[in-house]
């Protein structure tokens, strides 16, 4: 049953082969079981998961069910869940009961969906690794010695290990796609503005976007169908009308013209991975697209832009996680300063620290031009490249990340290197474009994933292209050895 | 040496929306602590602001009202620092590009003498919440029911140059922001806060002296003091040799005096940056021609009228424009006794002298303008004499009938125009003073202008105030020869 | 560009974090290190681009003024460290 794609289950569902409390049984079973090793949740709500499962069966026999009805699902620990333990990985929140639920989460209440738990993530989404959760790292189940990538590693790590069958993650800098890229699963990065972010816990506004990551391409168009649209609650959300991203699923890729950035094959991408990508690419001449090399002059600059930009929006978001309202406390501050400096030491853990202190300096008095505005600038230099490429081409490819997931502990000590990691993820957030991670063959019995991008609000078109590489090939279909 | 004092003012006006800046929770004055502050107000996790309507509405009331430049786009940035009343960690406010640009307020702080104070622009920003010192065990309490109340913040040059100046020019504001009715204007409630700029130099000097910021005054009476006070301290403090420091002082009502306030003194590093869960807001011609048809006449534009189509004096037409409530009364009291000058008159002088008497504003007056207006209708048909109009307001005022028919009937007030009837009273006041009309007589003639008045006095009293007293002295002229 | 112990802790007063003494010189080379990937962007001239804040340039858009929400302070409140009263307590505030 663990095997089935969302797809699969829906029917499975429809067919009264199984029940939603079945399933969910059975998902709860393999989390209790085989979760040990992977640490891939921080809270699993059996009885709430439950109850769910039995409210949607009653919708079921009432004839009321939705394509997704019942069936079950995890959560990113950063998405507010009423009720519900929500950490964000972080000791600030380890006693946090968020007393709301987030946009995304009541939409798929809405859809019946059921909800297993809270997948484990770098804290504050601060991280490439899963090792900056106040949780411990979660694993790579392809390699337990292995990272599952990040943030979204926990939502990664439980997908591939079956203990969920899709899960929500969040994407700042690539933390859907790297993870998805590196436990071997698919993870779609929509549009800036396509998700709503309220009850998202906000790590960098400007490039923060929910998204969606299943086994299937397929299964992210039906996740996204729920997940998307507008919210008057985020004043970033677009009123925009969300087509069904399962429409164009099965639309052949004919004449489609794909662009190869040369700066994503040149310098830092082994030979091996280069091969593996190129590979993949071939698959899309097969089913009818052209490939062309086009060129993304300013690539290099996302990484010092980014980091720039993110730790500045960030310094300002968790100001406040000052131990008056919520969050730790420290024992018996002796004055407000007191309070506020042992609160945010103790709970904050390094990394978060760090982006904190590089963001309160770049946006520090005498800074702000040359660091905050020049980033800025630079912003719409890359997006401007994007926009350009869009002009002569309909997707964008390449390698989602430089190497498949690295050994855990190996880039802990300078964060500069693991910065690196993010070269081809951080662009797409910068300039608010979609982007999905799709399997694409394994180096070493670690995944690789080719990273898609498409222009604004093209999701159908990535998903469609994904689809019908999915439909060609079976990289999307290999289980991880361990746990099975 | 002749010292002038510098002011600038940034004031703070709560607007009159039903919720907040940021979020549906409502900004009602008075509830218990934190039963009005919703997810988005104590800045949960997760929380996203989205603007409210009204707000910018008002502000850009406010910008059309003194004929300002409006900002066309704003964009609404992050103020970060650390404190408990502000539960963020920043204060979402307008920085580079606030929605009203540099504008102009003239005012008259006394008779014919008119000046023109610039606005350097005002922004929309969400307001903090309170800190309660009361002791909770050595601890202080944070009630965030205020924060994200949604603020005009007025901005103007340091263009004033006494307290009574910037007094002039606070009423200015609260003025017009109650009349376009986008605040109520009440200081107690601190719908209306202010903190003023004060610097003095040698009068002549064209650079200005350095300056302190007074926080905290919330009262118009408190305003003049706190500055006059201010100004005396800084000049002192010259002239003894001394140096003012740039600093933020708190003026405490209670003891009239203005002290440093030590806890803000560490130089702040705002970080100002654009707020990126906000987007810029964006105005356009049809939006403000809109608003433009909306909007009711101002103080300014009412003062004209006043004096170009009523003939009232430029102060006279200043003061009973000043506040929309006296506004709204003259014109109801002009309206009824269809007469501007004695309307005016009555408004400003009795009506006037016994509201400072009592401590009554004109919301409260015991005499409505309808009142007002028919009392004046019976002076001008003759029915009553001042005096005796005097008296009826009186007994308007203390609530003794319901109108001034009623009581001019009641306490026989009723003007006697009858000449015979008066003459009859003149004869006899004549008959009784013989020594006082032998003396009048045998005066020269430039002394008995003077000497009549007693008779006048003598008949009016014998008439109890009834006589027509041009008739009376008409009357006397003949009889006395 | 070297950053000094001191830039940091004058950052970290900034962001009211208590940073062990110990860690100290760490930071101060992550922060040294992070700075110089940072500079990168100096290479480049970006004459007169204007900044971009958001990935679509999209405007404001306005709520209606009504009150939308009710009094929750006793649910809010279960997540506060300190209360009485219905007040959020801290140290004592001195102004």
């Amino acid at each position: 049953m663990h095997n089935k794609t969302i797809a699969e289950l829906a029917q499975g569902l429809a067919d009264g082969e199984f029940s939603s409390v079945e399933l969910t049984q059975h998902f709860l079973q393999r989390i209790d079981e085989l979760d040990s090793q992977y640490n891939s949740f921080i809270t699993v709500t059996h009885e709430q998961a439950l109850a769910e499962a039995k409210a949607a069966d009653e919708i079921r026999a009432a004839g009321n069910a939705g394509k997704l009805t019942g069936i079950p699902m995890a959560h990113k620990d950063i998405f507010c869940t009423n009720g519900v333990l929500t950490t964000c990985g972080s000791k600030m929140l380890s006693n946090f009961t968020a007393p709301y639920d987030a946009t995304v989460i009541s939409n798929f209440k809405k859809a019946g969906m059921v909800s297993l738990g809270k997948t484990n993530m770098d804290e504050f989404a601060m991280g490439s690794s899963n090792e900056t959760s106040y949780y411990g790292p979660s694993k790579n189940p392809w390699d337990l010695n292995a990272v599952p990538g990040g943030s979204s590693g926990g939502s990664a790590a439980a997908v591939a290990a079956r203990l969920a069958p899709a899960a929500t993650g969040t994407d700042t800098g690539g933390s859907i796609r790297q993870p998805a890229a590196f436990c071997g699963i698919t993870g779609l990065k929509p549009t800036y503005g396509r998700v709503s972010r309220w009850g998202m816990i906000a790590y960098a506004s400007s490039l923060d976007q929910g998204g969606p990551m299943a086994r299937t391409a397929e299964d992210c168009a039906l996740l996204l169908n729920e997940m998307a649209g507008f919210d008057p609650k985020d004043s970033t959300s677009l009123k925009k009308a969300v087509p069904d991203y399962t429409a164009d699923l099965s639309k052949p890729l004919n004449g489609l013209r794909i662009g190869l950035p040369k700066e994503y094959f040149g310098e830092g991408l082994s030979a091996e991975m280069g091969e593996t990508i190129m590979a993949a690419v071939k698959e899309f001449e097969k089913l009818g697209a052209t490939v062309q090399e086009i060129s993304l002059p300013n690539t290099m600059l996302a990484i010092p832009a980014y980091y720039v930009i993110a730790p500045a929006e960030a310094s300002s978001n968790l100001s406040r996680y000052d131990g008056v309202r919520f969050g730790h406390r420290c024992e018996e501050p002796v004055n407000l300063e007191d309070l506020y400096k042992r609160s945010r030491g103790e709970g904050f853990g390094k990394e978060v620290q760090r982006r904190i202190l590089v963001g309160t300096y770049a946006l520090s008095e005498g800074y702000y031009d040359a660091y905050y505005r020049k980033a800025q600038r630079i912003r719409r230099l890359i997006q401007q490249d994007f926009l350009n490429a869009f002009n002569e081409v309909d997707l964008i490819m390449g390698p989602t990340a430089p190497t498949p997931a690295f050994d855990l502990g190996s880039n802990t000590e300078d964060p500069v290197q693991m910065y690196m990691e993010d070269v081809y993820t951080l662009a797409v957030n910068l300039a608010g474009l979609p982007g999905i991670s799709v399997p694409a063959g394994l180096i070493n019995n670690r995944p690789v994933g080719l990273q898609i991008l498409a222009g604004h609000f093209q999701e159908a078109q990535l998903l469609n292209a994904a689809h019908q590489f999915q439909s060609a090939t079976s990289w999307h279909q290999l289980a991880p050895g361990a746990g099975q | 040496m002749e010292w002038e004092a510098v002011i600038g003012l940034e004031i703070h006006v709560q607007l009159a929306t039903q919720s907040k800046i940021f979020s549906g929770a409502s900004i009602a004055f008075g509830s218990e602590p934190n039963t009005q502050a919703c997810a988005v107000d104590l800045g949960l996790p997760g929380i996203l602001p989205v603007l409210n309507e009204s707000a910018v509405e008002m502000a850009v009331k406010f910008g059309l009202g003194i004929e300002a430049e409006i900002g066309m786009k704003s964009v609404f940035e992050r103020k970060n620092y650390f404190y408990p009343d502000l539960p963020k960690g920043y204060q979402t406010t307008q920085n580079d590009l606030p929605i009203v640009g540099p504008g102009i307020i003239e005012v008259e702080p006394e008779e014919g003498k008119i000046r023109q104070i610039r606005i350097h622009h005002a922004h929309l920003e969400e307001d903090a919440g309170k800190s309660l010192h009361e002791d909770f065990h050595g601890m202080t309490g944070i009630d965030l029911n205020r924060a994200g109340t949604p603020l005009l913040e007025i901005v103007s040059e340091p263009d004033m140059r006494s307290a009574k100046e910037a007094v002039a020019y606070i009423k200015a504001i609260h003025s017009i922001v109650t009349y376009l009715g986008i605040s109520d204007g009440n200081m107690s409630e601190g719908s209306m806060r202010c903190d003023a700029n004060v610097s003095v130099r040698l009068k002549g000097e064209e650079k200005y002296g350095t300056r302190a910021e007074i926080k905290n005054i919330n009262s118009f009476k408190f305003i003049e003091k706190a500055i006059n006070h201010e100004v005396e301290r800084q000049i002192e403090l010259i002239e003894d040799g001394g140096k003012v420091v740039q600093e933020t002082r708190l003026y405490d009502p209670d003891k009239n005096e203005t002290r440093s306030m030590r806890s803000k003194e560490e130089a702040n590093d705002y970080r100002y940056f654009p707020c990126p869960d906000l987007l810029p807001v964006v105005l356009d011609e049809a939006y403000i021609e809109h608003i433009k048809a909306d909007m009711p006449e101002l103080p300014k534009q009412k003062k004209q009228r006043f004096v170009d189509e009523l003939g009232l004096s430029s102060y006279d037409a200043g003061v009973l424009s000043a506040t929309r409530p006296m506004a709204e009364y003259f014109e109801q009291v002009k309206e009824r006794c269809g007469d501007a000058k004695q309307a005016a008159n009555w408004v400003m002088g009795e009506l006037s002298g016994q509201m400072n008497k009592d401590g009554v504003e004109i919301e409260q007056s015991p005499v409505s303008a309808e009142q007002l207006g028919d009392l004046i209708k019976r002076v001008m048909d003759d029915t009553i004499n001042g005096k005796a109009a005097k008296q009826v307001f009186a007994a308007l005022w203390a609530g003794e009938g319901a109108s001034a028919d009623e009581i001019i009937e009641a306490k026989g007030l009723k003007q006697v125009t009858d000449t015979g009837a008066i003459a009859a009273i003149v004869d006899e006041v004549l008959t009784n003073n013989p020594q006082q009309v032998e003396q009048y007589q045998a005066a020269p003639e430039d002394k008995r202008g003077k000497m009549v008045g007693f008779f006048v006095g003598q008949v009016m009293k014998a008439s109890k105030g009834t006589a027509n007293p041009q008739m009376v002295n008409q009357l006397l002229k003949e009889k006395l020869g | 560009m070297a950053l000094e112990r001191s830039d940091v802790e004058k950052v970290a007063h900034l962001a009211r974090l208590q940073i062990e003494e110990n860690d100290i010189p760490e930071y101060t080379r992550n922060l040294t290190s992070i700075l110089d990937l940072v500079n990168q962007m100096q290479e480049v001239d970006t004459g007169d681009i204007e900044p971009l804040a958001h990935p679509l340039d999209a405007t404001q858009r306005l709520r209606h003024d009504e009150v939308t929400e009710s009094n929750q302070r006793e649910h809010f409140q279960q997540n506060a460290p300190a209360t009485e009263a219905g007040l959020f307590l801290v140290p004592k505030v001195i102004e």
